[in-house]
């Protein structure tokens, strides 16, 4: 065995370099086996493909609202009265958790569209059905007493964020695309 | 636990399996006669077997459900209906495992709570209770994705309010939560996961049950006394003194079972379960099954976040926070044969202990009240003083209080010979 204590200088054996480089290998091709393993469980290519739908807005009226499905997520389309749109811009100002102004979470101001989906633990907030809206008027989370102002923004309650706004542009005056 | 068995026969077929693979001494030094175990062991002692015959029930029930189950969102429901209405013996079937889950999660929190009171936890038994803590854990996710598996309404909200927790991981949190689910939302790909995850895990649980006996059998069972076996005169073969008893307590255990059952089988679940799933609608109040509540009230009780002081820089949020405790609830039993630092296993030597003992059984009945009744007025204090408490129980009490006042109490000299002199 006298080439294994053969010594290259360094205290390194060629033993070792075989250890090492055997190790290595084994660890990159339990890597590449593991990786399609835990890659199966992401969204597959159906579900990334069923991403976007169409929504007329015409038949909703002033201070009514609409839930519709967007990749199995709810969705709030609201069309706001010009008192909650007020309320909403004059809270710009307020102590928000997830500062944002109104302006900035919608595309024109009396529709508010958004996810259907507390940010605590997702559960979805009750708004616009009649009712209790929370104490700011906009949704009311009733799992663990999350209240959104009528911007979707987090105002009390133990959600971390404002309601999520999806990717949408408006395809005409009434319609939009969601996705 | 062979190496103890002087198993002999007479039979010709035994002894030829015996010289081969040494089964039948396997089995004699494991539960038979040439296993000694101690002589005082009291009733608390009966739920190791009593899980074990749960676990044993829960996959017999549950694989031939499976004949008749429909893993698909479009069809889950309406199976577990068929296997209710039309099915020979579904319901019976049915009903054996809902409430078999219940059953076994009974049995295994009060073999937790015998090895809190006697010590079992400690030298020469840590990983022993280690194992016994992996076994709960792989229990509470086998029970979660079951529950998600007939598509109700408790099924879908349950499933997407815990799957939610991990949204709560910093950074990766959210595309975790979407590897879990398969999708954008709890849907088919998750029902299918949950499906056969829930099919698996028992099986996985079987494995460490196995180890969990391997390691039990390496220095044999605790005791009321808490005091190592010192010689043959303080135990007895297993058989039959240990099995027969083990029998008996099995009979007490189907008569419970059987009520619930024959007389009460929906009392333990929640009716808005039989409201198929409606991703768009939450029921109005979602309350996970009974033995998930006290660590859902840990999960809920904190609604604070840890700032860097006075500036607005969070540095973890409440949700982070309120996960960090449900899971750090289990962290400490696995952490506990080193936060206990008293040498004395059984509380009836520890009168000061035995105090905590029970306050912390209390303690855990509030959190559990708490986790079932909707987050408002005096609840959500109620909560956090629960969860507060039951930290410091394991976290400062045991390693930093006890040790201080705690007084050296004489030990009896054996178990033959239990008097204190
Ligand atoms: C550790 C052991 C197990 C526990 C704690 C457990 C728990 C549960 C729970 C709580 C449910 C929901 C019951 C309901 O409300 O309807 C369930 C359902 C189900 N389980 Fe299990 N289970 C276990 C083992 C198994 C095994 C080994 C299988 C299959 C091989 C299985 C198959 C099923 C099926 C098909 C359902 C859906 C039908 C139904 O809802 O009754 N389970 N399980
Ligand atoms: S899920 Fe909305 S408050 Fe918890």
């Amino acid at each position: 065995m006298a080439t294994n204590e053969n010594k290259n200088g360094e205290g390194v054996t060629r033993r070792d370099f075989i250890h090492v480089a055997a190790g290595g290998v084994g660890a990159i091709a339990a890597a590449s086996v593991v990786w399609p393993l835990v890659d199966q469980m992401n969204p597959s290519a159906d579900v990334l493909a069923l991403a976007s739908i169409e929504v007329d807005l015409s038949s909703i009226e002033r201070g009514g609202a609409v839930k519709v499905m967007w990749r199995g997520t709810p969705i709030y389309i609201r069309h706001r009265t010009e008192a909650e749109i007020a309320a909403a811009k004059a809270d710009d100002s307020a102590v928000l958790p997830d500062p944002a102004t109104d302006g900035d979470r919608v595309q024109k101001p009396e529709w508010m569209i958004m996810e259907a989906v507390c940010t605590h633990l997702g559960c979805v907030p009750v708004g616009a059905e009649g009712g209790y809206n929370g104490d700011f008027g906009g949704w009311f989370c009733p799992c663990h007493g999350s209240h959104y102002d009528t911007s979707g923004r987090i105002r009390k309650g133990p959600a971390p964020r404002n309601l999520a706004i999806p990717p949408y542009q408006f395809v005409a005056d009434t319609t939009i695309v969601i996705g | 636990m062979a190496g103890n068995s002087n198993f002999q026969s007479n039979n010709k077929v035994v002894n030829w399996i015996e010289e081969r693979m040494p089964i039948f001494s396997l089995i004699d030094g494991s539960l038979g006669a040439s296993y000694p175990a101690p002589k005082n062991l009291n009733y608390w002692w009966n739920f190791g077997s009593l899980a074990g015959l749960a676990l044993v029930i829960q996959i017999v029930t549950g694989i031939v459900l499976v004949m008749h189950y429909t893993p698909n969102t479009e069809l889950a429901f309406d199976s577990v209906e068929h296997i209710m209405r039309d099915v020979n013996y579904g319901w019976l079937l049915r009903y054996v495992h809902a409430n078999g889950a219940s059953m076994f999660f009974i049995v295994v929190y009060i073999h937790i709570f015998r090895g809190l009171y006697f010590g079992s936890y400690k030298a020469p038994r840590e990983l022993l209770w280690i194992l016994g803590v992996v076994i709960l854990i792989l229990m509470m996710a086998t029970a979660f994705m079951g529950y998600v598996l007939p598509w109700g309404q408790m099924s879908f909200w349950g499933a997407k309010v815990i799957t939610n927790l991990f949204s709560a991981v910093p950074v990766v949190g959210d595309s975790l939560v979407q590897w879990l689910w398969g999708g954008f939302a709890v849907d088919n790909p998750t029902l299918q996961r949950f499906f056969s995850l829930h099919y698996l895990l028992p099986f996985v649980i079987a494995g460490v049950v196995i180890l969990h006996i391997w390691a039990l059998h390496k220095h044999g069972s605790n005791n009321p006394l808490g005091i190592d076996v010192k010689s043959p005169q303080d135990t007895v073969g297993f058989h039959p003194y240990y099995t027969a008893k083990d029998l008996f307590g099995i009979g007490v255990f189907i008569l419970v079972f059987a009520y619930f059952v024959f007389f009460n089988p929906n009392y333990l679940g929640h009716a808005d379960n039989y409201i198929p799933a409606n991703p768009l609608l939450t029921p109005a109040s979602i309350v996970p099954e009974w033995y998930f509540l006290p660590f859902y009230a840990i999960l809920r009780s904190i609604t604070f976040s840890i700032s860097i002081p006075f500036t607005d820089i969070v540095l973890i949020d409440a949700k982070l926070l309120g996960v960090l405790a449900m899971f750090g609830s289990l962290a400490v039993l696995i952490a506990l044969p080193w936060l206990d630092r008293s040498p004395v296993r059984s509380s009836r030597f520890r009168p000061m202990y035995r105090w905590f003992f029970w306050i912390l059984v209390i303690d855990s009945f509030i959190l559990g009240y708490v986790g079932a009744q909707k987050p408002e007025g005096i609840m959500p204090t109620l909560g956090l003083i629960g969860t507060a408490y039951y930290f410091f129980h394991f976290l400062v009490l045991l390693p930093f209080i006890m040790p201080k006042y705690e007084k050296d109490t004489k030990l009896p000299e054996s178990i033959s010979n239990p008097v204190i002199k």
